[in-house]
């Protein structure tokens, strides 16, 4: 069996003071392993951003442990945390978050050079990962000459280019059209499976549910349930371990072929 | 063991400078700051460089081993006077070759258009190795010997009511004949010096017979400079024995500090510097501010706070460095505006170094708001942004 990569044990988060205290984790045990894309999902004020930021490094836990390859984060100052999150995982977020004063080339190029990688590597290195996400001919456009799904590539890029051991992505899909957010959900679940990442993605898209591995579902601080997926006859399933519970959603193998239950909860094909 | 990340210069500066000129407003206010501030303490500077030439300038230009001076005496231009007796004792001393009279003070200059002017009278013995006038432009110091004569700046021509060689007046009711002009002998009292030799300076000022303001000491060849000057200190009386330096030193110090004109100009200085790093602190505040964003996805990518913080100093250096030229630029303007008149500012490598780190200085105290504002952000910010 795997390691996991990222692995969380009964985390609590109270957040805030006094009368305006709140318990924003309960109790929360979630393993992140390499080559599964897990998606987070619940309601907002359930908890998974705060999760995501625990997960992340960049914010410590109340009680509870968490493990980066192994490793306990227990007592870790800011600036060891900062390490780990620059050597261990890869950020995406909803709004992109691209510096608007440097190329695509340099923003990927970014996460390369907080390392200390020397510029003639990062710079080859940024430029091959922009070509896996299909950007090369975009290398040196702005972000604001981007379009939202071409930034959040980048963002991508960016995340994957140190070879982090983790994704975490906050509404990678959140602020795309139909067409780039299947684009990047697809280009997430290779990420996972091609390169033997752990990819955990907080979402409210129900569109992105044909892409997971798993779902973990959240609500009020704690995880209600989750679902593993499985593929029965060339079609992917989903078996809820806590109650049996099969939902009744069907998918081909390839997320590329996935025809959706309901026009509504689905992406258009990937253009061409 | 891992090995420390050596960071990406180019970056960082591509960054910092991008972020500068990102909002071109703000960047123009930051060189505007900069640019007054750092001119400021230029001029301030300048002038109390050539104040603190100027005050010094005729003992810098007296060709002596050793002055003899009144007792007590707190600068050149100090009214008490010597016995002139005095000479003849200092001569007596082995090792002594000259002690040549100076006699120095206010005099009053008829101006011919009508009017008078204070102006400084400087009376030397013009065969000795006194107090002459120097950088003549027009007569020699031999001219000085002819009846009336006497040398002034073409500086002090408009004060004085001259206009070229030959022109006559008076000095305290007696007859004044230019005959020699010098360039660049400025007061810093703005009052004009006039050269004259020894007996018709002292003619000019009233001196009580018998008294001078100084005896210029020139010694023989291989003397004992500290012996003579114990040896005069001994036989002379109410008098004190001081080095160049010395003397120099303590005019120096009598009218830059003890008038408090140089604390004055200091002060402007340090005014003019405060002033310039709290207006550069609260526009790297804001740029800073706005860029907070950025610094968090920075931060909750991993960048320790030194690379953030490199791009902070970078930012208040490439400020510094730009805002420098400029107002170097304008310094250079102003100098040479003032270098004809009565104050001239001053400009040395010195200072001009000095003034450059007192930029980058001001640029870099300037960023610490900045760096303790991003040095404080929560990384996890980028998750509700």
């Amino acid at each position: 069996m795997t390691a996991p990569v990222i692995e969380a044990t009964d985390i609590t988060k109270t957040l805030g003071a006094g009368a305006s205290q709140v318990r924003a984790l309960n109790g929360v045990s979630l393993a992140l392993t390499g080559g599964e894309l897990t998606l987070l999902m619940g309601p907002s004020g359930s908890g998974k951003t705060t999760l995501l930021s625990i997960l992340g490094c960049m914010l410590t836990p109340t009680s509870g442990e968490v493990r980066i390859l192994g490793r306990s984060i227990a007592g870790a100052p800011p600036g060891q945390l900062a390490e780990l999150r620059r050597d261990h995982i890869g950020f995406i977020f909803q709004n992109y978050h691209l510096l608007p004063t440097l190329s695509a080339l340099d923003n990927v190029r970014l996460a390369l050079d907080v390392r200390g990688e020397p510029a003639g590597t990062a710079l080859a290195k940024a430029k091959d990962v922009l070509a896996t996400v299909g950007l090369s001919h975009k290398i040196n456009a702005f972000p604001r000459q981007l379009s939202g799904g071409e930034q959040q590539r980048v963002a991508i890029a960016r995340a994957i280019v140190g070879d982090a051991s983790a994704i975490l992505a906050d509404e990678p899909t959140g602020a795309l059209d139909s067409e780039n957010g299947h684009a990047v959900m697809l280009l997430l679940s290779r990420i996972a499976r091609d390169t033997n990442r752990g990819v955990l993605v907080v979402t409210h898209d129900p569109r992105a549910l044909p892409f997971a591995d798993r779902i973990i579902h959240m609500e009020d601080g704690r995880i209600l349930n989750e679902e593993y997926s499985t593929t029965i006859n060339g079609k992917r399933d989903w078996f809820d371990t806590a109650t049996s519970f099969r939902r009744p959603k069907v998918t081909a193998g390839d997320e590329a072929d996935w025809q959706p239950a309901h026009e509504a909860m689905s992406y258009a094909p990937a253009a061409k | 063991m891992k090995a420390r990340p050596t960071m990406s210069t180019s970056l960082i500066i591509k960054i910092a400078s991008r972020n500068l000129l990102q909002d071109r407003l703000r960047f123009i206010a930051t060189i505007v700051g900069i640019v007054f501030s750092i001119v400021l303490v230029n001029i301030q500077m300048g002038l109390f460089l050539s104040f603190e030439r100027m005050v010094t300038t005729m003992i810098d230009h007296a060709p002596a081993d050793l002055w003899i001076v009144p007792f007590g005496t707190k600068c050149f231009e100090d009214p008490s006077l010597l016995d002139a007796q005095d000479r003849t004792k200092a001569l007596a001393v082995p090792g002594v070759s000259q002690a040549t009279p100076v006699m120095i003070g206010f005099s009053e200059w008829t101006v011919p258009n009508g009017g008078t002017t204070p102006v400084f009278v400087i009376g030397s013995d013009e065969s000795g190795a006194g107090l002459h006038p120097w950088n003549v432009t027009q007569g020699d110091t031999a001219s000085l010997s002819s009846p009336n004569a006497v040398a002034v700046d073409a500086t002090y021509f408009g004060r004085l009511g001259i206009t070229k060689l030959g022109d006559t007046t008076e000095i305290r009711g007696q007859k004044a004949r230019i005959s020699e002009i010098t360039d660049g002998i400025r007061s810093f009292t703005t009052t004009p010096y006039v050269f004259a030799p020894l007996a018709r300076a002292q003619a000019y000022m009233g001196t009580p017979p018998g008294k001078v303001s100084y005896l210029l000491v020139n010694l023989a060849p291989n003397t004992d400079i500290a012996a003579v000057r114990n040896q005069l200190q001994t036989k002379l009386s109410k008098v004190e024995v001081l080095t160049p330096d010395e003397f120099r030193n303590r005019s120096r110090n009598f009218w830059l500090f003890g008038t408090g004109a140089g604390a004055a100009l200091f002060a402007g200085a340090l005014l003019g510097a405060i002033v310039g790093t709290v207006i550069i602190a609260q526009t790297l505040y804001s740029s800073t501010k706005d860029h907070l964003n950025e610094f968090a996805t920075l931060r909750a990518i991993g960048s320790s706070n030194l690379y953030i913080n490199k791009i902070i100093i970078s930012q208040a250096v490439l400020s510094a460095v730009i805002g420098f030229a400029v107002a170097a630029g304008i310094g250079l303007i102003v100098v040479g505006m003032t270098a004809r008149t009565a104050l001239p500012i001053v400009m040395t490598p010195e200072l001009t170094g000095g003034l450059f780190l007192l930029t980058v200085l001001m640029c870099v105290t300037s960023s610490v708001a900045a760096v303790v504002q991003v040095v404080r952000i929560d990384p996890a910010r980028v998750f509700r942004q």
